[in-house]
């Protein structure tokens, strides 16, 4: 009996490991925090096993359709700037990584988190927590409503200040692509000081962190567009034998 | 076509904010078959200081050894209501707590079985990107072959082996640094 062509199925047989300079290491002391909290002993490499190469799967009963837009989580609008953040989640192989969550969070427009910790002298807004979530749709697209987050001072030393920055977290397809990291605007005069976005060697690898502004995803009127893509790792991947 | 992977960053001292309504601490409710345990631990910094603003990230089998994934290719049952994540920020005392069930074996290197394990992602301030560690079970005879703890020096093993407290109660502890410092993987 003569078969259908398909396609040829993949295995994946492990995650890419990273192009040298392209991520941090742990021990990092212009980043004062790392000195106790680095490991001192050699990382054992490890062989992605099913274990590796499965991880949490996420659905749309858990992320609400409205929690993508942290303009209205509140009786009213938050003080700042409004804007669109959007881009696509792809792999290595820049295949689009579809129905993966997205977390994200970040300072108010005076560089102020509702937090316990953050005991910055700058207004609490009531109208904004900072919070949001979203799942890729089948191409690999997240989106979000927000307001540009301000800078902030902190202590790692004598007048540090943090770029306006969003803290993103994803999951991807396996437990080897959990990511979190850092989105940056644009022309921010403060990156050049500041430690984390200057822990990697890699200067292309640094700039992107930084998005884009971004005329396609700008609501006239409303909001302008900011796209950050994200690249999560790719698999390793080998035709699968097939029996005959 | 081949694209670079974007660059890790920390969670920084505010990931409360954007990752707590997520915490999942109890990753086995009523009627999810298998053996039943708390995990706790606690993560300690080179100074031995509790870690009060970490994130503990676990990732597991059911007891039959099945993960609740599409790419887990074996023939064996899902548990309904388990889906083998679970999620815990430390508290003052750097404690962090799971309550779930033994994982059952799977695949490694080659279609061996591996010894149960929980596969663990640890998030926080003064890290900028994640560190990756397992969690064995104690008195388990499989550890002996396990093809993941083989690659681990024998004296530095036991950090991966969680210390059974008492029934029913297990604890795993992240070291950060010096004296019985966690093993932890480049994944
Ligand atoms: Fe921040």
């Amino acid at each position: 009996m003569k078969q259908a062509k398909a396609a040829p199925q993949m295995e994946v047989t492990g995650y890419r490991r990273p192009f040298p300079g392209t991520q941090p290491g742990y021990l990092f002391p212009t980043y004062a925090a790392t000195v106790k909290r680095a490991p001192t002993q050699p990382l054992v490499i490890l062989p992605h096993t099913l274990s590796e190469l499965t991880g949490p799967v996420f659905g749309h009963d858990e992320v609400l359709p409205g929690d993508h837009d942290l303009t209205r989580q509140h009786k009213g609008a938050p003080i700042g700037e409004r804007i669109i953040v959007s881009g696509r989640v792809l792999d290595q192989n820049a295949r689009p990584v579809p129905h993966t969550l997205v977390e994200i969070w970040q300072a108010n427009s005076a560089g102020r988190y509702p937090h316990k910790v953050d005991q910055h002298d700058a207004p609490m807004d009531p109208n904004f927590t900072g919070a949001g979530r979203c799942l890729t749709d089948a191409e690999g697209r997240y989106r979000f409503v927000t307001i540009r987050p301000g800078e902030y001072p902190w202590g790692n030393h004598y007048n540090a200040w943090r770029p306006a920055h969003i803290h993103f977290s994803l999951f991807g397809p396996a437990f080897a692509t959990r990511l979190v990291t850092q989105m940056y605007f644009p022309g921010d005069p403060l990156l050049a000081y500041d430690p984390m976005y200057n822990c990697v060697p890699d200067e292309r690898a640094r700039q992107r962190l930084i998005s884009t502004l971004d005329w396609e995803s700008t609501m006239p009127q409303i909001a302008l567009g900011y796209r950050f893509d994200i690249i999560l790792r790719g698999a390793e991947e080998t035709p699968m034998q097939t029996k005959r | 076509m081949s694209l670079q992977a974007t660059t890790s960053q920390t969670v920084g001292p505010y990931l409360h904010i954007g990752l707590s309504w997520l915490i999942t601490e109890n990753l086995a409710p009523k009627g999810v078959p298998g053996e039943r345990m708390l995990i706790r631990g606690r993560v300690l910094d080179g100074d031995g200081r509790p870690v009060n603003d970490a994130l503990v990230e676990i990732w597991q089998a059911n007891a039959a050894g099945k993960y609740a994934h599409p790419r887990d290719p074996q023939a064996k049952p899902l548990a309904e209501g388990f889906r083998g994540f679970g999620r815990s920020a430390t508290n003052q005392d750097g404690a962090f707590r799971f309550r779930t069930i033994k994982p059952g074996p799977v695949p490694g290197p080659g279609g061996k079985l591996q010894a149960p394990h929980i596969a663990v992602n640890v998030f926080m301030r003064g890290q900028l990107k994640q560190l990756v560690s397992r969690i064995y079970f104690p008195g388990e005879a499989a550890n002996a072959k396990d093809p993941v703890l083989a690659l681990v020096a024998a004296d530095r093993r036991p950090t991966l082996v969680a210390k059974a407290v008492k029934p029913g109660m297990l604890e795993w502890n992240v070291i950060l640094q010096g004296k019985g410092e966690t093993v932890f993987f480049d994944c």
